[in-house]
């Protein structure tokens, strides 16, 4: 199979948006430990991302731990409630929509989760896995068991395996099951949160380029959440990076990848480390100190600025908004480039 | 756009109270640094620290034996760092787990590990636990695990000291303040008194380096130290361990499946699959001129950061066999895109390969060529060498080209 991502890449040029995400805000109250248990705080996982997809587009959302990118994904499909802010999936409204309505989008948006092992019922065969939204969406009566032998054989797995439990699979073959599952309703977009994460290099890159291959032959939208940034360089069209709850800088995979404007994702670049020894010996390499700051408590203004080597006193007072600013991308950034 | 007249914050004063959480408190450094690389840190010397000869160990269980590790050697020299490099289940923990002595009684371990030439592995307990902790010491992959979460960070770390030497408790004390300080934690002397929870995962790594290096080991085994950390910190913790390695002379042998990690520390690599090495090398002989197929493959497996778009991965394909029931000949052969029945019948020893030391395999310099020699196991590596990349075995699914 060859890609033809180059004639999919005009396409999305001016492809309308599929999703589009505004001001999303999501917050966790924090409780007391007395007897009343009362809310003491509230921990501000996702403070106004607004996100853009297009038909056959992947975005790519990258960030450390406690950034906010999977409670971003989560909201998205409103497996978590956002607090605040707008979500359309083709225009529609999906914050305020009743259950049923939900219910009929989410035929066609699903999410492939990280963790292979927790994400499956071990109870249950893979055959029946893969069954369950066909039953509980209605369409398990018109060929229920073609459409999971069809599913099997598309993600790279025997038919023949279908009563196996997920413990007889390995990492990757369960990563396939669950990328099966959430194939099974014909979905438009899926939002893929950390799914090669937890899989060995070799493993990882059979998986890749199924998501790929998946991508082009069924014409789906990927939201792909992960924090390597090499992966998602390789599978993105679009980019957004993520810093405790907000979106610092997004844009075109190479904008963002070849000329960082916002400190942190030159920082995160310049951190990540390349399997190319004569590169790394001579790489100069930002380091950080200290940590990602609580997001109970996230900091005035801009929140990179306690680890920002050109943090100034106005980016305490202001936070700065993600625009254009003579980059060629948007940055939330008060002194970019 | 103000980018007027606000002068600069100095770093010192960068504001801890904003900071918000209680554990992640960072003052007093600058923001940011450029990093050491390995090439800034001091050079290997000549004398030999480690060197493990024939280790194999064996696991009996109900299914049958699991052959986890099966024979690795190599040396380890003053100020080296050696990486095992090797994806799950290849036996690269286990191996490590048996030098530091810590494999549970059911393990079958044969091979020698000698230490400045005393074996290990038939040394008393007693004297392998002096050793242990003091010359040679480990960092684990999961910090919040290793330490004990009923004591503070200066307790454990004086325990360490106290327990191989005779000194006033107060002496220890103060050791372990001077290791926090080393590994980068501000206000070490109030940070003594802290529970492991109270410190972020970067802090903890830190505090389990301390750990590692507040005897004075020759050797420190870093088992997968930046696995569970996020990219920034890796950077810092990576860095650390560069500092800390010349701080006292000590060997490196780190773990990893990362082979961006191995990239920028490692001096050699030592690459493992089913339990057994199957390439060695000085890092660039093993990045830049691969003999070994599997290598390859690891190699095309990683999306790089310079590829222009649409090029595809080149995956390995299949899964790594059972270590009960290997199957005979190359270990790879059922995954390999140049098997052919030699492969599959015989499975080929490590043996040196091109570019292999200057007094060629089997020759008189055994000890000054052993750490510049190349080894391969594999029938066919000079079909890889004939090839500009050998990842392109792996194009198109990994069929024979």
């Amino acid at each position: 199979m060859t890609t033809t991502r180059h004639e999919s890449e005009e396409r999305h040029e001016s492809a309308p948006a599929l999703l589009e995400v505004d001001d999303l805000e999501v917050r966790f109250p924090v409780y007391g430990s007395g007897l009343l248990r009362r809310v003491v705080g509230h921990v501000h996982a996702v403070s106004g991302v607004s996100l853009r997809l297009s038909e056959r587009e992947t975005l790519g959302v990258v960030g450390e731990s406690g950034c906010g990118k999977s409670t971003t994904g989560r909201a998205i499909l409103q497996l978590v409630k956002p607090t605040a802010g707008s979500v359309r999936y083709r225009g529609e409204e999906l914050t305020s929509m009743s259950s049923a309505g939900l219910q009929r989008v989410r035929r066609e948006a699903g999410i492939v989760f990280q963790d292979p092992y927790a994400s499956l019922n071990p109870k249950l065969p893979v055959n029946d896995i893969i069954a369950e939204p066909l039953k509980v969406h209605r369409r398990w009566r018109d060929g229920g068991p073609e459409r999971v032998a069809e599913l099997l054989r598309l993600v790279g797995l025997s038919p023949e395996h279908g009563n196996r439990y997920p413990h007889e699979f390995s990492g990757g073959q369960r990563q396939r099951v669950g990328i099966a599952r959430a194939l099974a309703l014909e979905p438009r977009l899926l939002v893929l949160d950390e799914p090669v994460s937890a899989l060995d290099v070799s493993v990882q890159a059979g998986v890749v380029n199924l998501l790929e291959d998946l991508q082009e032959r069924l014409g789906l939208s990927y939201v792909f959440i992960a924090h390597d940034l090499s992966v998602v360089r390789h599978i993105s069209d679009r980019v957004a990076v993520m810093y405790l709850g907000r979106v610092v800088e997004t844009g075109a995979r190479e904008d963002v990848y070849e000329n960082p404007a916002h400190p942190y994702t030159q920082a995160l670049l310049s951190a990540a480390p390349w399997p190319d020894p004569r590169q790394e010996r001579v790489r100069e390499r930002i380091v950080l100190t200290g940590d990602v700051p609580s997001p109970v408590n996230p900091p005035s203004g801009c929140r990179f600025r306690t680890r920002c080597w050109k943090a100034r006193e106005v980016c305490a007072e202001r936070t700065p908004e993600l625009t254009d600013r003579g980059t060629g991308h948007p940055v939330a950034c008060h002194f970019p480039g | 756009m103000t980018q007027s007249f606000d002068m600069p914050l100095p770093s010192e004063s960068a504001p801890a109270e904003a900071i918000g959480g209680e554990a992640s408190v960072t003052t007093g450094a600058e923001a940011v640094h450029t990093a050491r690389t390995l090439a800034e840190s001091k050079p290997p010397t000549d004398e030999e620290v480690l060197r493990v000869e024939n280790l194999s160990v064996d696991f009996p269980t109900d299914d049958g034996v699991v052959k986890a590790v099966r024979d690795v050697s190599y040396s380890l020299r003053e100020r080296e760092v050696l990486s095992i490099v090797g994806e799950s289940g290849s036996g690269k923990s286990v191996s490590s787990m048996a030098v530091m002595g810590l494999l549970p009684r059911s393990a079958r371990i044969s091979g020698r590990v000698l230490y400045r030439g005393q074996d290990l592995l038939t040394m008393r307990e007693k004297d392998r636990r002096s050793l242990r902790g003091r010359k040679i010491s480990m960092v684990f992959q999961d910090p919040m695990t290793a330490l004990n979460p009923v004591h503070t960070i200066g307790d454990q770390l004086t325990e360490a000291v106290l327990a191989h030497s005779l000194v006033p408790p107060r002496q220890a004390r103060e050791r372990a303040r001077e290791m926090l300080d080393l590994v980068g934690i501000p206000q070490a002397a109030q940070r003594l008194r802290n529970y492991p929870h109270e410190f972020s995962g970067g802090m903890r790594q830190r505090v389990m380096i301390a750990m590692a290096i507040i005897n004075n080991p020759d050797v420190i085994i870093a088992d997968e130290p930046t696995t569970a950390l996020d990219v920034t910190v890796q950077a810092q913790i990576l860095e650390k361990l560069l500092e800390v390695k010349d701080a006292v002379n000590a060997a490196i042998l780190l773990i990893t499946h990362d082979l961006g990690v191995v990239a920028g520390l490692a001096h050699r690599v030592l690459v493992m699959y089913a339990g057994t090495p199957v390439e060695v090398g000085e890092t660039d002989d093993v990045f830049y001129r691969t003999r070994m197929p599997y290598t390859a493959g690891l190699l095309g497996s990683i999306p790089s950061m310079t590829a222009s778009h649409g090029e595809r991965l080149r995956p390995i394909q299949g899964t790594p066999p059972s270590l009960i029931n290997l199957p005979s000949g190359c270990p790879f052969a059922p995954r390999c895109p140049l098997a052919d029945a030699t492969c599959r019948s015989s499975e080929p020893p490590l043996v040196p390969t091109d570019g292999s030391g200057e007094g060629g395999p089997g020759g008189g310099s055994q000890d000054t060529g052993r750490y510049t020699e190349h080894l391969a196991a594999c029938h066919h590596w000079e079909r890889l060498a004939s090839v500009e990349d050998p990842t392109t075995f792996f194009r198109n699914g990994g069929q024979n080209p």
